[in-house]
């Protein structure tokens, strides 16, 4: 696959929930094996545009989707198994959610879901996730002991395990770093860069300096509207297209 | 950031004003402290004076503490011999207690799953709202359905020769315990984390999924209080088992069975038993009885969930 056939191709997206339009009509696409950034204050659209990817918006009372999501050229509206596309798409929140389960049986939960249930495949599955997600050495000796008893990092990690876990092709980022320490988050930002290789990487975001050291291109939404979306390089200069871009930046607003 | 400055220079001064709320502080805390220990008091003052009425009885020499709970005769009027075993009426209360719970728990955490994930919130409501009309509906009626109504269709359809039995009072006692599973049952489903719903989704896991591997875990606490409730209301249902099961002192050897339960007997010879008398006697200590097992039950449930959280 190469630069040419995006990914994720997104058009002229729109949502409302119940008769309020908080994205306006987006297009863009996303290329393999990049790393989105998306930048931009709250509320403006960024998780939301995250959960009309892999259709979680579907359980929103009142949410209207418009518009078009292809992935790898198919519309996502009309995929038959959506429980099949959810799991090409790998998802972590911006808060820890530790399922009420053991460490090995979050981590394990998603396979199982998918059909998977022998122990010898489970097993190794589960430590090369845990690996990926710089959590393993932690926990090799207790994955028998609650997810939820975990501290806040290490729950996050284990989450990212979580979602490295069914094999998504493509990964979504939400404010990842909120609840870690910066040591952590930079084992995960490496993690990401060794990752990219193989899964293309959406990474929202809060933090400037994560995007600019992260991301190949940065996009920036801001109420429901991308004000502009270009290379990382270009985006963090002196000189981005517009105005709003530099100001946010450079925090002077937002 | 500055904390102490933000709520104004006009406020009342320092000192009145903590005084009078550490009153009001102290006052609240004694009222919830009272509220607490008065369940304790409750229990305890009815243990007590239950066990006094039926406290003579049980020192007296002409009573069999082994013959009251392991035999099956019970013939407290018998002008020769008196008997008093009452191990046929707890016969009779396991056995429609347990058919009842047999039927009762899987409709009723199939309802509570049904109503918390599988449909519509308009249909929900309305549901609810049935749901809690039929848990009001008083158990004389109930008894009188069982009597007239489920007695003719399970003479018509098992061929038995009378239709108030086991399966008549354990049919009763699920459609009344039915409703108070699925309302508390469907609350404790709900109180799970939209959190957990939202990630088990996001990784693919569908609905069945979902319920199975996250909500009936996480709700496992208070789904068991919900079945436990259940089974409290069997167990301690009155009037619609003595209408429902035919009154016959025996251990059931099927469900086509008459049986009489513990709480039947004692609504259905108290009146006629002088006060004060053996016999009365006797009845209160079927009462303690009912106590005992009633707390055996609770007693087990918690530690069923201590077992399953000490295993995690």
């Amino acid at each position: 696959m190469n630069a040419a056939t995006p990914k994720i191709a997104v058009k002229d997206l729109s949502l409302a929930y119940s008769g309020t339009e908080v994205i306006h009509g987006i297009t863009f696409d996303v290329r393999p094996n990049e790393i989105l950034g998306i930048i931009g204050p709250a509320r403006s659209g960024k998780t939301s545009l995250l959960r009309c990817l892999n259709r979680t918006i579907d359980f929103i009372a009142g949410a209207r989707v418009a518009g078009e999501i292809r992935i790898d050229g198919a519309d996502i509206r009309a995929v038959r198994d959506v429980h099949a596309l959810r799991r090409t798409i790998g998802m972590v929140a911006p808060l820890p959610v530790g399922l009420p389960l053991s460490i090995y049986d979050n981590v394990a939960f998603a396979p199982r879901c998918a059909g998977l249930t022998r122990r010898a495949d489970l097993d190794p599955l589960v430590e090369r996730c845990l690996r990926q997600a710089a959590l393993w050495d932690e926990v090799k000796d207790r994955l028998g002991s609650l997810g939820t008893a975990l501290s806040g990092g290490q729950q996050q990690r284990l989450t990212i395990a979580r979602a490295l876990s069914h094999q998504p092709e493509i990964l979504c980022l939400d404010e990842f770093s909120i609840a870690i320490d910066p040591v952590t988050t930079m084992r995960i930002e490496d993690v990401l860069r060794e990752l990219r290789r193989e899964i293309t990487i959406i990474l929202v975001t809060n933090l400037t300096h994560q995007a600019r050291r992260l991301t190949d291109r940065t996009m920036f939404l801001w109420n429901g509207r991308i004000i502009e979306l270009d290379r990382s390089d270009v985006i963090f200069s002196d000189q981005p297209s517009r105005q709003e871009t530099l100001e946010y930046v450079n925090g002077i607003f937002g | 950031m500055a904390p102490n400055s933000s709520n104004g220079a006009v406020a009342p001064p320092r000192q009145a004003r903590s005084r009078r709320s550490v009153w009001g502080e102290r006052a609240i805390e004694l009222l919830i402290y009272a509220s607490g220990v008065s369940a304790i008091v409750f229990i305890l003052a009815i243990l007590f004076f239950i066990l006094r009425e039926a406290a003579p009885v049980l020192f007296s020499d002409r009573f069999s503490l082994t013959q009251f709970l392991f035999s099956t005769e019970w013939y407290p009027t018998s002008a020769s011999n008196v008997r008093y075993g009452t191990l046929a009426l707890s016969a009779g209360t396991l056995a429609v207690t347990v058919l009842a719970m047999v039927l009762a728990v899987p409709f009723g955490l199939g309802g509570a799953v049904f109503l918390s994930q599988f449909c519509g919130p308009r249909l929900r409501e309305s549901l609810k709202i049935i749901i809690e009309l039929l848990a009001a509906i008083p158990s004389v009626v109930w008894g009188f359905i069982g009597l007239t109504v489920m007695s003719r269709l399970i003479v018509t359809y098992t061929g038995a020769p009378v239709g108030v039995n086991v399966l008549n009072g354990g049919i009763i006692l699920a459609l009344m315990s039915v409703p108070i599973i699925v309302s508390i049952g469907e609350d404790a489903l709900k109180a799970v984390p939209d959190s957990y719903i939202e990630a088990a989704t996001a990784m693919g896991a569908t609905r069945w999924q979902l319920v199975f591997r996250v909500l009936l875990p996480a709700a496992r606490n208070g789904l068991l209080a919900a079945v436990l409730l259940g089974v409290g209301r069997a167990i301690g249902e009155t009037m619609a088992v003595l209408m429902a099961t035919g009154h016959a002192v025996q251990i059931p050897h099927g469900i086509l069975d008459s049986v009489r339960t513990l709480t039947a007997n004692i609504a259905a010879e108290l009146g006629e038993a002088p006060a004060g008398s053996e016999h009365y006697q006797v009845l209160f200590l079927t009462g303690v009885l009912l106590f005992a097992i009633t707390m055996l039950v609770n007693l087990a449930a918690d530690l069923i969930i201590r077992g399953v959280r000490a295993r995690k």
